[in-house]
């Protein structure tokens, strides 16, 4: 029917659409992109949210592949890194951190579980690199290098690849089929791996095989000493020793007693493989307080309750026979612990020392052009050394020695190598504006405590090397990853969708994220104050 | 691997959108096929709560209804921003005949459509709350007393707005509106009994009655839905702040109605035939200081001095309602944020 | 078909032959007894399908008929006085929005004092509301311009007052001839609003319209009032055609061709006049008569044309503008533009005060002999008003104080003796 509608009175719909309310405005919204908190904190650089995002939709295999963009062993990291993205997280002010790491452990089980591999898509570069130590620097560099088109070559003084992984990490930390299966994984990538070759000179074996650059990553394996007054019959080992030979045949021999002398996560590993290995008492002695002791708090958690013991605030003076002598420290105001003159005896078969590590810089004799400073060789902010196409990385250059800064390191120093293969310079991208707790509107986030890893029977951590921590089964997975507040980025809520008054967002679709209709947009700024997110900044306009 | 179910949402139903959800589990508003029965270009000032809760109901009725729906609107706010002329920004058959009697042409729509056999198309009323608890009461108590099959839904800005913030029986106690100026002993509007409209027309034991406000989409949407699921007069009322009349920034009208909701000021609950089904239980209970201290129809309160006595009735305003509706149920990580509200006041 | 019946139920068979789909139903007397027998009819099944609404008020009677005719149904209600003035504000609005509604008045005066008989205050108060306004001679006349009123109101879309005489037709029993429904079938097609609320095809209906359009709507309004003066009379041959009967139309003329004396009425009082007429016809006294039907629009030309020739014009009107005098005698002269002629307004027949033969026939000869007042008031109590003017001269005591202190000082004293 056709009507002849009165005149004023009765109007067409649609016809608003001519009214530009855009006009009205003084700031226009805008979205954008901010740096999570996590990744801002993960020394490998990983895109954390990212990966996180995909894992939350129950699509484990993309979350994956996000994450071996940065980093290629999910599964070691899930269990060995020290995780400083949790602290980070913004979670955390909210109830408690995404626990990240269990996320990150779960995705690397799927991936060995349902045998996803890397692809290898980049064309031949035809340059060769040599990676010298297969530790998880060195395994990190390969991997970025290879996937970049390079050929790699390692050189491995061990009889086995990981570095510190294997040879360092107590297997109940880390199981060894896990470490293997990601290993074997990397190598898949078509790189050559060569064990029980030590790089005496790095020069030589470099013009041996002809390589146009090299990344080193030879750890730090040689143990500090102290001077320790010891009897003939005393048995003083140190750590790296100890834990090293638990990758032998023959585990290594340290009575009903030992104590082991340090405060690291080292000495904490030690003594808990003493326990495990049948060890009656095994006591860490520590110059200072628990408050002040290097080690991770979990990690003396667990420790303690596994039954060792620890005697705060104690120096070693002398390994007898059968027992060692101890003095009392006490800390001056400044915290530096100060003897007392008391001494005490403990009973003990074995003294270990994890006093730390040095690094063999051996290989790096009569190379011109490089620094070494406090034992570590110095490299400028592209991970090369003051030799061009000599680039290094992990523990034995200056920074934090753990995992994550190591395989950090590896992809860093694998896009400067590639670059510098290239003949140009690898521009890291500008880094967004950090994506702070004040930003977001936590409102919006389900009340959620995090999710609790489940945990070996004490019986089984006091007697076995058995894996401690358990991992999440995939619902808690999922639970855990939808705890992440996409703190920055646009994660697709809807809400700037819905709560403007005047229809000015375009919804785009899925995974396209939205747009303004300036045309219709008043400013009212009810987007950017809603979006939990905080992926919407107000931009004054200019009038 | 578990199979156990997944429960957890991240922002559960907080946000409007949600892409964990499974497709038919998500709003309205998140679909981008959502009716905009209240299109772009209307008039309504930068961050209107009323024009945003419109869209919201009448996007949800319009579901509802399969695209079926004639709207009715009363005059105020909500009709002269949205159809000068030339322009309407309904996309929908609305029509706007005059303030007292959005219910009683809605009835007659209704009947219409009743006896030419088209009882698939529904019919919605809406009005501002001057519109609804004021001038349009006596059309609006009429038609919820026939039956008629009308869902009414009424806009509460909690004044005259469009005649530029008056008072009316929806304003709250101490607020200042144009005529209810900030003088005297008892500045602002006075403490009277109120006039508790969802909780008259529950007293009509009509189907279904039910409040909301624009800061529970989800919850707004669920109700307009279940409100369409019953034939008969049913009623909707929805907190919708309005930045000019309350004296806050466009961008905090969300955030204020969601005080509104967590202070317990605004209850928010759903009734059947008469009887409360349903209330919406505060997250946390809020002090009344965190709504009123925005917004500068309340800046007598805090200024020169705060007017504690005052804060203090209006509190126990909250906790009345906390009480009546049984708002909160406290949960292990919030234990004593009630008791915290209570002190200092006897109720 | 004859029958012998009462006025406001053959109003309400007449309307239910027009088949109505919505009846708004509020009480008030003497309308009531119209919308009982509607109400009863469709309960009874017989008119059907129709929706009959016991509404809250009269606000709401119009406000849903003002939904119900915006969705597209014929829409009817009913009312009077008191009931009238309570829907106003919906009655224009009925009007603005093009609704062809239909309404019977049945005319009554208006508060306070309140008073529940006959006189055309209340419709009288509504006669620039935009609505077209039919008063009707006899219920014979009131039960076809219903019919009339549906066809004439869709047509044109315009909403269709028609007035007739509480009490004195109402309740008035007589032998009417009611069509048959086949008859007003023919007559009257289906309703096709010019806008409906569709949503197949929506449209929003009630714009808010500032002064860049505004004067041109309300044009548009009187334009198509102007539209009705053809369409009137147009029906009402029609109407003859198809029902045999004279009904409707602008204006009856009665005995006027010769006539030097004309007066002027609306309704029932008519009858009265005409009667009055014929007596003093007899002997020889040149008097004839305009009856107006459609009051709204108001027929200048016809007017004029039947009024032009005679010496004088004496308007009868129920109705008083306070502070001026007549309503419809101000209408009737400016159809008298320019012409010279005695005119005068009488005011009669008042809150149900009865109008005599007898005295109709005094005021007649009185008017021949141009010995009326402009504004005379038919058989007033002037004892009665002017004891209590007196009585209120010397017991006032608060007064304006200007005029008190003029008084004092001798200075109005002349005007207000
Ligand atoms: C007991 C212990 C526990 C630890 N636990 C953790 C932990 O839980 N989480 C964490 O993040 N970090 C931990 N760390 C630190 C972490 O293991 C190291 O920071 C990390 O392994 C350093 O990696 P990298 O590749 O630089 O060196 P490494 O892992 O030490 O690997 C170096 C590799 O180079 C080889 N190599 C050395 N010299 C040569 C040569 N000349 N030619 C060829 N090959 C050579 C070595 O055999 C070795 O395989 C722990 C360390 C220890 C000792
Ligand atoms: C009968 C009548 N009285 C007064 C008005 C003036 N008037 C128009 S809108 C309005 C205020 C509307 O207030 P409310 O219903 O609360 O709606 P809001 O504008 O606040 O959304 C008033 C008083 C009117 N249009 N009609
Ligand atoms: S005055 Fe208030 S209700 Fe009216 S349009 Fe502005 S914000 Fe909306
Ligand atoms: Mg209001």
């Amino acid at each position: 029917m056709s009507m002849h509608k009165p005149f004023a009175i009765t109007l067409d719909v649609g016809s608003s659409l001519a009214n530009h309310t855009g006009s009205w405005r003084t700031s226009r919204p805008v979205y954008v992109d901010r740096l999570p908190p996590c990744n801002a904190a993960c020394p490998a650089g990983e895109d954390i949210q990212g990966w996180l995002y995909h894992a939350e939709s129950g699509d484990y295999e993309a979350a994956w592949r996000v994450l071996v963009r940065d980093n290629p062993m999910p599964a070691v990291m899930g269990r060995v890194c020290y995780h400083s993205c949790e602290p980070a997280c913004n979670r955390g002010q909210l109830d408690q951190a995404v626990s990240i790491h269990a996320v990150e452990r779960f995705l690397g089980d799927e991936a060995r579980s349902h045998g996803w591999r890397f692809r290898r898509d980049a064309p031949r570069s035809g340059k060769r690199v040599l990676v010298v130590g297969a530790g998880p620097s060195g395994l990190a560099a390969a991997y970025h290098l290879a996937l970049f088109g390079h050929e790699v070559e390692i050189h491995e003084a061990g009889p086995m690849a990981g570095g510190m992984l294997r040879f360092g990490i107590p297997k109940y930390r880390l199981p060894r089929d896990v470490l293997d299966a990601e290993i074997a994984r990397i190598l898949d990538l078509g790189i050559a791996l060569r064990l029980d070759t030590k790089v005496h000179r790095i020069l030589d074996s470099m013009r041996a095989g002809r390589f146009d650059a090299a990344f080193l990553a030879v750890g730090a394996h040689l143990a500090k000493r102290t001077y320790i007054p010891a009897g003939t019959a005393a048995k003083v080992l140190d750590a790296v020793s100890v834990l090293r030979s638990m990758e032998g045949a023959e585990p290594p021999l340290l009575g009903r007693r030992v104590v082991v002398y340090g405060g690291g996560n080292t000495a904490l590993d030690v003594a808990r493989t003493a326990k495990r290995l049948g060890a009656e008492e095994a006591i860490i002695v520590y110059r200072r307080t628990r408050a002040r002791m290097p080690a991770h708090e979990f990690e003396v958690e667990e420790a303690l309750q596994e039954g060792i013991l620890i005697k705060w605030l104690a120096t070693i003076r002398e390994a007898g026979d059968g027992a060692i002598t101890v003095e009392r420290m006490v800390l001056d105001q400044h915290g530096f612990p100060q003897p007392t003159g008391e001494l005490d005896t403990i009973a003990a078969d074995s003294l270990v020392l994890a006093l730390g590590q040095e690094v063999d810089l051996s290989l790096l004799e009569a190379v011109p052009g490089l620094a070494v400073e406090d034992g570590v060789v110095r490299v400028d902010t592209g991970m090369m050394t003051g030799h061009a196409g000599i680039f290094a990385g992990g523990d034995m250059v200056p920074a934090e020695r753990n995992v994550t800064v190591a395989i950090g390191h590896g992809k860093k120093a694998a896009r400067h190598i590639d670059a510098w293969l290239r003949g140009t310079t690898y521009q890291p991208r500008e880094k967004h504006q950090r994506a702070d707790f004040a930003r977001l509107n936590p409102w919006y986030y389900a009340d959620a405590p995090q999710t609790v890893q489940p945990a070996l029977d004490i019986l089984r951590r006091q007697s076995t090397f058995d894996e401690v921590q358990g991992g999440l089964d995939e619902s808690n997975a999922m639970f855990e990853a939808r705890r992440c507040l996409s703190c920055g980025n646009c994660f697709e809520c809807d809400n700037c969708y819905g709560v403007c008054p005047d229809n000015a967002v375009v919804k785009l679709g899925p995974g396209l994220r939205f747009r303004f209709d300036y045309d219709y947009c008043k400013g009212c700024g009810l987007c950017a104050a809603e979006c939990p997110c905080g992926a919407i900044e107000m931009v004054p306009e200019a009038i | 691997m578990s199979t156990q179910p997944i429960k957890f949402y991240q922002t559960d139903t907080f946000t409007v959108g949600n892409r964990l959800l499974a497709p038919h589990e998500r709003s309205v508003q998140a679909d981008p096929r959502r009716a905009n029965a209240l299109n772009c270009g209307h008039r309504a000032c930068q961050g209107c709560g009323e024009a945003l809760g419109a869209r919201y109901a009448i996007d949800a009725a319009m579901r509802a209804s399969g695209g079926r729906l004639i709207a009715a609107n009363a005059t105020g706010c909500l009709e002269v921003f949205s159809t000068p002329y030339p322009e309407t920004s309904w996309q929908i058959p609305w029509i706007h005949s005059l303030f007292g009697n959005v219910a009683a042409v809605a009835t007659g729509i209704a009947a219409a459509l009743k006896v030419k056999g088209q009882g698939d198309v529904r019919v919605v009323a809406q009005g501002g709350d001057g519109g609804t608890t004021d001038i349009g009461f006596g059309c609006l108590s009429g038609m919820f007393e026939r039956n008629d099959d009308v869902l009414y839904i009424c806009y509460d800005n909690e004044a005259y707005m469009n005649t530029g913030v008056q008072r009316s029986s929806a304003t709250p106690p101490a607020a200042r509106t144009a005529t209810t100026a900030v003088h005297g002993p008892e500045p602002g509007n006075v403490f009277g009994q109120g006039k508790n409209l969802p909780w008259i027309a529950m007293a009509h034991g009509i189907p279904y009655v039910a409040t909301a406000t624009v800061a529970d989409l989800r919850d707004l949407e669920a109700k307009v839905q279940r409100a369409m699921a019953f034939r008969g007069a049913r009623y909707v009322h929805i907190l919708v702040p309005c930045p000019l009349g309350w004296g806050t920034a466009p961008d905090e009208t969300i955030r204020i109605a969601r005080l509104a909701k967590e202070t317990g000021l605004f209850p928010v609950y759903e009734a059947e035939y008469g009887e409360i089904t349903r209330t919406l239980k505060l997250r946390k209970p809020l002090p009344v200081e965190d709504y009123l201290r925005p917004q500068k129809r309340f800046a007598h309160l805090f200024m020169p001095e705060p007017r504690r006595e005052v804060i203090t009735r209006i509190q126990r305003l909250a906790n009345r309602n906390i009480r009546r509706f049984g708002l909160y149920e406290e949960r292990p990580w919030d234990a004593g944020a009630l008791d915290a509200l209570r002190s200092g006041s006897d109720a | 078909m004859l029958r012998q019946m009462e006025g406001s139920r053959a109003v309400a068979e007449a309307v239910a032959l027009c088949r109505p789909e919505a009846i708004c139903a509020y009480p008030i007397s003497p309308q009531t007894h119209i919308v009982e027998a509607l109400g009863e009819l469709v309960k009874a099944g017989s008119l059907s399908p129709c929706e009959f609404i016991n509404v809250e008020s009269e606000f709401a009677a119009m406000s849903v008929a003002i939904g119900a005719s915006a969705a597209g149904a014929r829409a009817y209600t009913a009312t009077a006085s008191q009931g009238l003035l309570y829907m106003v504000e919906a009655v224009y609005n009925a009007a603005g929005l093009g609704l062809p509604i239909v309404m019977t008045v049945a005319n009554r005066a208006i508060g306070a004092p309140i008073n529940i008989w006959n006189d055309h205050s209340d419709a009288m108060s509504q006669r620039d509301c935009g609505w077209i306004m039919l008063f009707a001679e006899t219920n014979q006349e009131a039960l076809d311009l219903h019919i009339q009123a549906f066809r004439l109101g869709e047509e044109l879309s315009l909403p269709v007052m028609v007035c007739m005489d509480g009490f004195i037709l109402t309740h008035a029993y007589e032998r009417l001839d009611m069509p048959t429904q086949a008859q007003v079938d023919a007559f009257l097609p289906a309703y096709e609003p010019r806008q409906v609320l569709d949503p197949s095809e929506p449209v929003s209906i009630g714009a808010m319209v500032g002064p860049e359009a505004f004067a041109e709507v309300r044009y548009l309004a009187h334009a198509k009032q102007l539209q009705a003066l053809e369409r009137i009379p147009a029906l009402a041959a029609e109407f003859k055609r198809a029902f045999g009967r004279d009904s409707g139309g602008l204006v009856h003329p009665y005995r006027i061709a010769d006539a030097g004396t004309v007066v002027v009425a609306l309704g029932s009082v008519l009858g009265t006049i005409k009667d009055t007429v014929d007596e003093l016809r007899a002997d020889g006294h040149r008097i004839g008569v305009l009856g107006i039907t459609s009051f709204r629009p108001f027929p200048l030309a016809e007017v004029r044309g039947y009024l032009e020739r005679a010496q004088r014009v004496v308007v009868i009107e129920k109705s008083l503008a306070v502070g001026i005098g007549g309503i419809v005698s101000t209408n009737v002269r400016v159809a008298l533009s320019g012409v010279h002629l005695h005119g005068y307004t009488v005011i009669a027949g008042l809150g149900g005060r009865a109008i005599t033969r007898k005295s109709l026939a005094k005021l007649m000869l009185d008017a021949e002999r141009d010995a009326l007042d402009p504004v005379t008031f038919l058989d007033l109590d002037w004892d009665a008003v002017n004891r209590a003017l007196q009585r209120e001269r010397e017991t006032r005591r608060s007064g304006p104080l200007a005029e008190a202190l003029l008084r004092d000082i001798g200075m109005v004293g002349g005007r207000i003796a």
